[in-house]
């Protein structure tokens, strides 16, 4: 971790308090989670206690502490994509990268998100996969497009 | 680009841009909302972007990727000027042949047009998309036609004019007499009347005043808010500078909730937009007033749409509510007057100001004024936003709009308001959507999200996902919140699972009505709603649970059992093929079976079976 990159994002937003938020999510964004020195340094640059970053870091649930893999995997659960069968979905990517939301998997590859709403009802169930949101998600698609993943993962390694 | 200082700069400068604009030739509308770039209009774009390129000089068709018009399933959508055609489901190998054949020919590609589903005619316009026809989409309409991203598109269309005329010729008392006389009601849920709201935060002590956009659309299926901000965000601009200058506001928030990164962009660039041409900053078009706006953003909390929670996280801190005896008007952020209002509400004000409360008054019912949209998701046939005025029948929504059932199911029920609301059963569709009539019913008006449900959807399992919902969202600060919506999810999964007795109901209840008067903010006493609503419409429906152990909808996991019709059963093989647990036996073209030890329940084979011969009970 370097603290120039994040004195980078702390003068970014001009060292202003109320973009505590979106200094989190640009250091998110950089490290794949929150290092505890990245959060100590924002505490010194924006003279605020380090308890207090530590609330609003383990307060909002875009935020993660430990560091997430390499593929990002997000779910949404909001009511349309539930009531489209979006558990059906949760269930079958839990079994088949075997962790549960929030969690990572233990060779870094995957992290599994869950969201409420990402406001593409229209199209639910939907996933994000890297980023780029798939709509219309089925069983046999998710489990396709995770093997293709896994598939291209274990081919690089190879 | 020159600074505007003036009215009459600005209609000068629109007049430039108008005679500028070169549509003449034609335009190529693309649809960039989010919903479309999950469907890939930008590929879409980028394939115009090269067809384009190879016509000949002489001839300039415009490109533009504009806002969501909220016909996402359709995606990727464009729209051709002057042809007036609407093409749905845009691939990008169907763009030469829509530049070779429509923009250079003229003739209309059968296979990329709208069907009308009620009598598979053919939809030339997007005027006669049957989902838009009943509509009044007077907040919505611009978003087809105005790249979000380039300010001129929006003064083109006569945007700021209202501005302009409010700053010159009315006094902010006069601005919030106006939106008082308009009826205009917060289209964040509650429905607090909006020029009351502004004349408490002007008559508040204390400077500087703030005022706040709230786009932290939280409700799981309302996506109206991110549509507005994403695809027409000068209007929320123009609507938050004339409150602003009603008010005596002289800073303003717009907060974006994290899931909405596109929203958050455009709102950006809007802003420094507006600045650059001087519609923010000191002393706007030459009056006097000075105000300026930036972005916050929020962290994946559904409580940060709670005002005081909203306030709370824009400082810095989190997202905790706090005791509503002082109002955010008279103490918000850093504990001055802060008026907060919803996306949707401040896209309304350009409009009153525009066209006057009187002919804004005439829309709607005697208690709820103008239009409202909604976000018409989950088991319909044509999902998307829909704008409607105020009164309008929750049937005229889900079968002249929507389209009526999926599949040829039973519609059962319609869930409004989000996690504070509730479920409507199909035999009060007669009701009109307004905001009493809604809370009447058991549920609310909410910020508009409206879920349909039918026979595939079990209220139990509906029930329970909206407390586990607010269970997970829940700040954790009092205890009846955190603790009773704990012990009300663990309820409804034992009654999911069939375990109960007679006295679970009541407990049920009993409970819901505690957390309800004792929680501290909104979040909590609107919690019960869900269940309260699906417990006085569907009662039987978690008897059966309980009594029978069987959950009629085929949803409840551990009730359900998959099964093959053997009369339906083609044997072609295509669920042996897909399930991940081999439990499907048979021989091909024999009708199969499903060895329940073996089966775990993921439901791939009742996705792939042609014949629709799998199934769950």
């Amino acid at each position: 971790m370097d603290i120039r990159t994040v004195d980078g994002i702390v003068e970014k937003y001009q060292g202003k308090r109320t973009a505590l938020i979106s200094m989190l999510h640009d250091i998110q964004n950089q490290y794949h989670h929150l290092p505890e020195k990245a959060l100590r340094r924002v505490a010194l640059r924006l003279k605020m206690d380090f308890t207090d970053i530590y609330g609003v870091a383990t307060f909002y649930k875009s935020f993660s502490l430990t560091p997430k893999g390499k593929h990002s995997l997000t779910l949404c659960l909001g009511t349309a994509c539930h009531v489209r069968g979006g558990p059906k979905i949760l269930r079958e990517v839990k079994k088949l990268t075997g962790i549960g939301p929030g969690q990572t998997t233990p060779d870094r590859q995957f992290s599994l998100e869950v969201v409420n709403c990402l406001g593409v009802c229209a199209i639910g169930p939907v996933v994000v996969m890297d980023g780029k949101i798939h709509g219309e998600m089925t069983v046999g698609k998710v489990r396709r497009m995770i093997g293709k993943l896994k598939a291209k993962e274990s081919g690089g390694r190879a | 680009m020159n600074k505007i200082q003036s009215a009459s700069d600005l209609y000068q400068w629109r007049e430039q841009i108008r005679s500028r604009q070169n549509l003449e030739d034609g335009v190529v509308y693309v649809c960039g909302g989010t919903g479309c770039q999950a469907l890939g209009c930008q590929k879409v774009k980028e394939a115009f972007e090269k067809e384009l390129a190879k016509l000949k000089r002489g001839r300039k068709i415009v490109l533009k990727s504009t806002g969501c018009p909220g016909l996402c399933e359709k995606g990727p959508l464009v729209t051709l000027h002057p042809q007036d055609l609407f093409y749905q489901k845009v691939k990008p190998e169907d763009v030469p042949r829509i530049v070779a054949e429509t923009i250079l020919q003229g003739k209309v590609i059968e296979d990329l047009l709208l069907e009308d589903p009620a009598d598979r005619r053919k939809i030339l316009s997007s005027r006669e998309v049957p989902f838009y026809r009943p509509q009044m989409r007077l907040l919505l309409g611009n978003n087809e036609f105005i790249d979000p991203t380039r300010i001129g598109d929006y003064v083109a269309m006569g945007g700021y004019q209202a501005l302009a005329e409010t700053l010159l010729r009315m006094k902010p008392e006069e601005v919030i007499s106006e939106i008082k006389a308009s009826g205009l009601r917060g289209r964040g849920g509650a429905g607090y009347p909006t020029g009351q709201k502004w004349e408490n935060c002007r008559r508040a002590a204390g400077e500087p005043k703030y005022i706040v956009c709230n786009c932290d659309e939280g409700d799981p299926g309302a996506f109206m808010d991110r549509s507005l901000l994403e695809g027409n965000p000068h209007s929320i601009l123009e609507g938050m500078l004339i409150g602003a200058y009603a008010i005596g506001a002289s800073r303003g928030f717009i907060y974006v909730r994290h899931e909405y990164p596109l929203a958050l962009q455009h709102a950006e660039i809007a802003i420094s937009q507006a600045r650059e041409a001087g519609l923010l900053g000191k002393n706007i078009l030459g009056t006097g007033l000075e105000f300026d706006v930036e972005t916050a953003q929020g962290g994946g909390a559904f409580v940060c749409g709670e005002s005081t929670a909203l306030i709370a996280s824009i400082e810095g801190r989190t997202g905790e509510p706090w005791s509503k005896q002082i109002h955010t008007v008279a103490q918000g952020l850093w504990g001055k007057p802060t008026n907060i209002n919803n996306v949707e509400t401040w896209a309304n004000v350009p409009l009153i100001l525009q066209k006057g409360s009187q002919w804004f008054s005439t829309l709607g019912t005697d208690g709820s004024k103008g239009t409202k949209i909604f976000s018409l998701v989950g088991k319909v046939k044509n999902t998307g936003l829909v704008e409607v005025p105020m009164g309008t029948t929750l049937r005229e929504i889900i079968y002249d709009i929507g389209g009526g059932p999926q599949d040829g199911k039973r519609i059962k029920a319609v869930q409004t308001g989000g996690p504070s609301g509730g479920c409507i059963p199909a035999s009060l569709f007669h009701l009109p959507v307004d905001y009493e009539s809604l809370s009447q019913a058991g549920s609310m008006m909410g910020s508009g999200g409206m879920i349909v449900m039918d026979e595939g959807t079990c209220m139990v399992d509906v029930a329970k996902y909206f407390v586990h919902f607010l269970e997970e969202e829940s700040c954790g600060k009092c205890l009846p919140c955190r603790e009773g919506l704990r012990r009300m999810g663990q309820i409804l999964d034992g009654i999911s699972e069939g375990k109960g007795d007679s006295e679970t109901l009541p407990l049920l209840e009993e409970l819901a009505a505690v957390v309800a008067d004792a929680s501290l903010c909104g979040l909590g006493k609107t919690a019960p709603n869900p269940v309260l609503s699906a417990l006085r419409y569907f009662r039987e429906e978690f008897e059966e649970h309980l009594v029978h152990q069987r959950c009629p909808a085929g949803v409840c996991h551990s009730l359900v059992r998959y099964s093959i019709s053997p009369e339906a059963c083609t044997g072609c093989g295509a669920c042996q093929k897909i399930c991940p647990a081999g439990a499907i036996k048979g021989e091909k073209e024999e009708p199969h079976h499903i060895e329940a030890e073996l089966c775990t329940k993921c439901g791939s084979c009742m996705e792939v079976c042609p014949t629709r011969a799998v199934l769950v009970c």
